[in-house]
């Protein structure tokens, strides 16, 4: 049985051969309309997140499967008291496959322990977020047709961003990369991640407070927001939160062919005035999230088409 | 002076910190064995000063894995006809369960009922573990 807890739990070959795949529904949707039929997720969110949660269930759907499932623990038996282990014994009798959020960091591979069907990690508190970084990944080969040679900036919350280590872990795998890492000195990436990825990995990054100033060098920007609720206390957010915002001015000093990302829901970090920008690639970063996910489900459930 | 007979046949685990060797006895699951078990405490040693020895008498099968985790000075000797015929070497093991808790309180392990915390080996040579869960990292006295 196979889950998907973090992005490392897909070797480079196995990422790789899911992208192309999610290429293909992109391109053919009609041909795999009907792959999952007779199949069901269960979508397990005992915390709400909207986008995630009916990118799921759309990329269910989008092949002829069905969905169940609930949106936030108080809707659930958790509420009661029930334990994640019991919980997923009891989906695993109801669903093909599941999603899981949860605001604790590593409830998803608990669930996998005692689970008969394959648990997807749809984001583990402050943990990892694998669908999430597939779609990065996905947006980021779609625009540059691959990852070697490229620097990709990361700005904003580096510290908290589940979505930025995932991330840097992934692409650590491909080598080729530099990073440039931009943030305030209380939200940089921990110190774990630089060791074990990139000093380990022998990768060239750089730390720096100022996003002007570098991202002329840049070929992917990848923005993220400042989280409220990864915060103990509401002065250190409030201090932080507006720390780096992308305006069309910063964008004017930045390569033509530089790709904005964005893991959204977006709160000021980049101006309105970006969206129209061809660099702006965060909304289509959003439909290729349901293509990896129904690419990823389509593989787990081992189904083909036809 | 309190004297315990030397063992003819057994596993002297010896050079315990002080204090610790009632919770190496627990670690052990030395309790369930039905042999002569003798834990002493504070005995003299000319090395620190105090230490707490372990003796267990008869032909055991006990995995001391984690003795290499607890602490690395700790030696076990197995005695075979009055005589030491091998001593251990502890290494750290790749994983231990529910030798130390998770600290984090952001992980499932904080909440979820009866759910064992285990910690994988990630760096041998700097002695750190990582939670299965969360990743929370743990560091082996050296």
């Amino acid at each position: 049985m196979k889950h998907v807890i973090d992005p490392l739990d897909l070797s480079v070959e196995e990422t790789e051969a899911l992208l192309d795949l999610a290429g293909d529904m992109a391109e053919n949707p009609a041909k795999y309309a009907s792959v999952c039929a007779g199949k069901r997720l269960a979508t397990l969110f005992y915390e709400p997140s909207t986008r995630t949660r009916l990118s799921f269930e759309a990329a269910m759907m989008n092949m002829g499967g069905t969905v169940i499932g609930f949106s936030s623990a108080d809707n659930s038996s958790a509420a009661k008291g029930e334990s994640v282990a019991d919980t997923i014994r009891v989906i695993s009798c109801y669903a093909d496959i599941c999603a899981m959020r949860h605001p604790k960091e590593g409830a998803p591979a608990r669930a996998a322990r005692y689970s008969r069907i394959p648990v997807i990690n749809a984001g583990d508190g402050g943990h990892q977020h694998p669908t999430q970084t597939l779609t990065d990944l996905m947006t980021i080969r779609r625009r540059k047709g691959g990852f070697q040679g490229l620097t990709i900036g990361l700005c904003g919350d580096l510290k908290f961003g589940r979505t930025v280590h995932s991330l840097i872990r992934s692409l650590a795998r491909y080598g080729g990369v530099r990073f440039v890492l931009i943030s305030p000195e209380e939200l940089r990436v921990p110190e774990y991640v630089i060791e074990e990825e990139l000093k380990a990995k022998n990768l060239p990054y750089r730390e720096v407070e100022d996003l002007e100033s570098v991202i002329a060098d840049l070929d992917i920007l990848y923005m993220t927001r400042v989280q409220k609720e990864r915060f103990f206390n509401e002065a250190d957010y409030i201090r932080l939160k507006d720390s780096y915002i992308l305006t069309g001015a910063k964008l004017r000093k930045a390569k033509p062919d530089m790709a904005v990302l964005h893991p959204l829901p977006r709160v000021n970090e980049i101006a309105l005035e970006v969206d129209d920008d061809p660099r702006a690639a965060y909304f289509e970063q959003v439909q290729n999230g349901v293509y990896v996910r129904m690419a990823l489900m389509m593989t787990l459930l081992g189904v083909k088409a036809c | 002076m309190l004297n315990i007979d030397s063992l003819q046949k057994g596993v002297v685990i010896d050079h315990i910190e002080a204090g610790m060797g009632m919770r190496i006895y627990d670690l052990l699951g030395l309790d369930d064995l039905d042999c002569c078990v003798a834990l002493i405490k504070n005995a003299r040693s000319t090395k620190f000063g105090k230490k707490d020895i372990i003796k267990i008498e008869g032909d055991i099968e006990i995995n001391f894995e984690v003795l290499g985790f607890i602490d690395p000075n700790i030696t076990v000797d197995v005695i075979d006809d009055g005589r030491i015929v091998e001593k251990k070497k502890l290494v750290l093991p790749e994983t231990i369960t529910n030798v130390v808790k998770c600290k984090n309180p952001r992980c499932i392990t904080s909440i979820e009922e009866g759910v064992d915390h285990i910690f994988r080996l990630c760096d041998r040579e700097k002695r750190r573990y990582r939670c299965v869960y969360c990743e929370q990292e743990y560091k082996a006295r050296p």
